[in-house]
């Protein structure tokens, strides 16, 4: 199979390429961007006149909630929904049920993205056996099997000499280990950012300081095993300084933003709304400028979705009582793209900050649109208007605090592997 | 980033649901102490009812155990001739498993125009409100840490028959703000009604943050944050702060913050003394002080249900209509 895309402006941030060219696809490679090579016939022509074509993006963090969690989506709806959003390549964090910790999960979670086949679907192992905190697990075992790193999600290692042991460990595979730094017990029952709002509200605040005392922790303990570490989901200014810090010093760190924390801030709580009850907390103004600022000057490497859908019932009830998490797949690359409407960020910048950066985060050699590279390529039309609504979502999960709005620019072709695997004209 | 209208007011700015005093103007919040003024008097008479709400159903719907709260709304409503339904789902439905939209839809089901809601989780009321249908009017009776409308109302409606004016008056409140639902909705009505001065007086572990954005002066010692004050309420301690590291013992708590004759001299001799019970003689107030003659407390009770009444007439809307009666 053969496909040319025709006259699109050619965003590849890797090699800093801006500018119209023709990009030739043979089965699922790239062979060529600009001119076609000699006798090379194309069975497909995607036309990307006023156009931008750029890496599929590569969501570092995304809950496909399969297996266990099938009432609220499945890895078939969500690589879906991820193929209209421009995304080719899901990692998947182990807090699946059962989680991931041994190979047969891997195999599971492998064998239905097969199936699904529009999308690549990454996994983490857990870092430790059933994510509690106690026991390493099995991680050559979980290597051999395919996780691209190792995680405990959402639950803290609490004993610290389990997570030195666990990183000292997951070095010696030479895994990437990848980090929700949130002290457990000053996050305690809090669900909103601990400040005027959640003491307005009455609702028990998370501190600042339960992700500072976590971060500083763990970059304590990276800097002693050498673990090559992944910052998962910032949220406070303080910490983002930390890790530019340590940056600086030469640690071995990377972090990420989730789309909505550079947008969003706990002033939306004032109605107890559930579709703003996330984990970490929305934080302060000043919180999230800085964040847009770590993206800018790339303290912040990657933008992801932190993608959490959920059934109706997860959100129906008082705020705290809900389940936190945003279905928020189709509306990463909109988010990302706004921020280049509001001067955030340049083109490049946020195009870097979705697809070639957390590929490098991962350890995949995807992202990139050039010749030789991986046939993962979005055709995006920066000029329709459109508006997020529950109908047009295809995930399962339609908990969005952004459905309403209305943003401008949309995918219009998804290729992964080198296989039409979106196309706007043919699906709604 | 906008604002959705207050869910509270009808449009021509009428109370529809009583759920937090935030957001109400100072005008509802004068009408309804007026209303109750007009209510007080109808406890003294040999026929303590009035045909306000008659045909009208409340359902007093407990998520929470209380029997002082719950007591004095059945009783306000029952003076307004209304129908009340208690369903205490502490022990019941929830325990069961059914969720809270399951609970509300049954109890539309049996077409109450009232819901009177207690609820451990902050916003709950909110929640109620926003998941009804249009006739029923919610009345928050305390949810989780948030608000507690009632009791500020009732309190301010005492106050305002111990002053003629609310504007020179210094209120301090003592004790767990952390916690308090009912410190929060003090602070909304004092600082709405325009009071001289709030202050809040507590260890730095009771305090939530940016407190003072509420418009507090926050005071670490009793005696200076009593000086020179109109008003001293105090705030109930849970046993269960010990456990969780907020305090040391209710023995160093009585010490340092239990209000006794001798810290009661820092107020001003005119002072009044508040709490909105059930007291812990001992621990948050020195039972000489609590019985004193500063005290009010058991004025508040009684001021309680002429206060709910009114709030309940006012919600209901029909209140105006049936004025002539009272």
């Amino acid at each position: 199979m053969k496909t040319i895309i025709k006259n699109g402006r050619v965003i590849n941030p890797a090699t800093d390429f801006d500018a119209q060219a023709d990009v030739c696809i043979a089965d699922d490679k790239i062979i060529a961007v600009g001119k076609a090579p000699e006798g090379f016939v194309a069975d497909q022509k995607i036309d990307a006149s006023n156009q931008w074509v750029f890496p599929g993006i590569v969501d570092l963090c995304a809950r496909l909630r399969q297996p266990g969690q099938e009432h609220k989506a499945t890895i078939a709806s969500e690589v879906a929904a991820a193929s209209k959003a421009g995304i080719t390549t899901l990692c998947c964090p182990p807090d699946t049920q059962p989680v991931i910790d041994n190979p047969t999960v891997v195999e599971m979670i492998n064998h239905l993205a097969e199936e699904s086949d529009k999308a690549r679907v990454v996994t983490l192992g857990a870092l430790t056996q059933n994510l509690e905190g106690v026991q390493i697990s099995e991680m050559m075992a979980l290597k051999s099997a395919g996780v691209v790193g190792v995680s405990n999600a959402l639950k803290a290692v609490k004993s610290t000499l389990v997570m030195r042991r666990a990183m000292e460990y997951a070095s010696s595979h030479n895994l990437t280990i990848f980090l929700f730094a949130q002290d457990p017990w000053l996050k305690g029952d809090g669900s909103a950012h601990e400040g005027a709002m959640s003491t307005r509200l009455g609702l028990e605040g998370i501190p600042e300081i339960a992700e500072t005392i976590a971060v500083a922790r763990d970059l304590a303990l990276i800097e002693q095993t050498g673990v090559r570490a992944h910052f998962y989901h910032l949220s406070t200014a303080k910490a983002l300084r930390m890790i530019a810090r340590a940056k600086y010093d030469g640690l071995p760190v990377t972090a990420d933003v989730s789309a909505h924390q550079l947008h969003l801030t706990d002033m939306e709580l004032g109605e107890f709304s559930a579709m703003y009850h996330v984990q970490p907390p929305l934080r302060s103004i000043r919180d999230r400028d800085s964040l847009r600022r770590g993206v800018n000057e790339k303290n912040i490497n990657a933008i992801c979705s932190d993608h959490q859908p959920h059934d109706e019932d997860a959100k129906i009830g008082p705020f705290a009582a809900t389940e936190p998490g945003i279905s928020s797949l189709e509306s990463l690359l909109p988010l990302t793209m706004r921020l280049v409407s509001e001067n955030v960020l340049n083109l490049s910048q946020a195009i870097a900050a979705l697809t070639f950066e957390p590929a490098k985060i991962l350890g995949l050699d995807v992202g990139k649109v050039e010749s030789g590279s991986t046939a993962d390529v979005c055709v995006y039309d920066p000029k329709s208007d459109w508006t997020l609504t529950k109908d047009s979502m295809l995930s399962a999960g339609h908990n969005s605090p952004f459905l309403g709005w209305e943003f401008q620019g949309q995918v219009s072709h998804t290729l992964f592997n080198g296989k039409l695997v979106y196309s706007r004209d043919t699906v709604r | 980033m906008t604002y959705r209208k207050n869910i509270q007011l009808t449009p021509d700015k009428k109370l529809r649901h009583f759920l937090s005093i935030e957001g109400l103007p100072r005008a509802v919040l004068c009408e309804i102490l007026d209303t109750a003024e007009t209510f007080a008097s109808v406890g003294q008479q040999a026929v303590k009812k009035v045909p306000i709400l008659r045909g009208k159903t409340i359902v007093n719907l407990f998520f929470e155990n209380s029997t002082r709260t719950r007591t004095t709304f059945e009783l306000a409503a029952k003076r307004l001739s209304a129908d009340v339904l208690n369903l205490n789902i502490a022990v019941s439905a929830t325990s069961k498993g059914e969720s809270l939209l399951d609970t509300l839809r049954n109890l539309e089901a049996m077409q109450s125009d009232m819901f009177v809601v207690r609820h451990s989780q902050s916003g709950a009321a909110h929640f109620i409100a926003q998941h009804s249908p249009k006739h029923i009017s919610v009345i928050n009776a305390g949810d989780g840490q948030h608000a507690h409308p009632t009791q500020a109302m009732l309190d301010m409606f005492t106050i305002r028959r111990h002053f003629p004016d609310f504007y020179p008056l210094k209120v301090a409140i003592v004790g767990d703000v952390l916690h308090s639902r009912v410190a929060r909705s003090e602070i909304h009505a004092l600082t709405t009604l325009g009071v001289n001065e709030v202050r809040v007086i507590a260890p730095k572990t009771l305090i939530p943050a940016d407190i003072s954005s509420l418009g507090v002066h926050v005071y670490h010692d009793i005696c200076e944050g009593l000086n020179d004050v109109d008003v001293v309420m105090i705030l109930r301690l849970q046993k269960e702060r010990m456990a969780g590291a907020f305090l040391p013992s209710e023995k160093e708590y009585f010490l340092s913050y239990g209000l006794s004759e001798e810290k009661l001299k820092c107020a001003k001799p005119t002072a009044i003394v508040m709490h909105p019970g059930p007291i812990n003689r001992g621990v948050e107030i020195e039972s000489s002080v609590a019985d004193g003659p500063q005290s009010v407390i058991l004025e508040q009770v009684t001021n309680g249900i002429a206060v709910r009444m009114a709030v309940m007439s006012l919600a209901m809307g029909s209140y105006s209509a049936t004025q002539g009666e009272v």
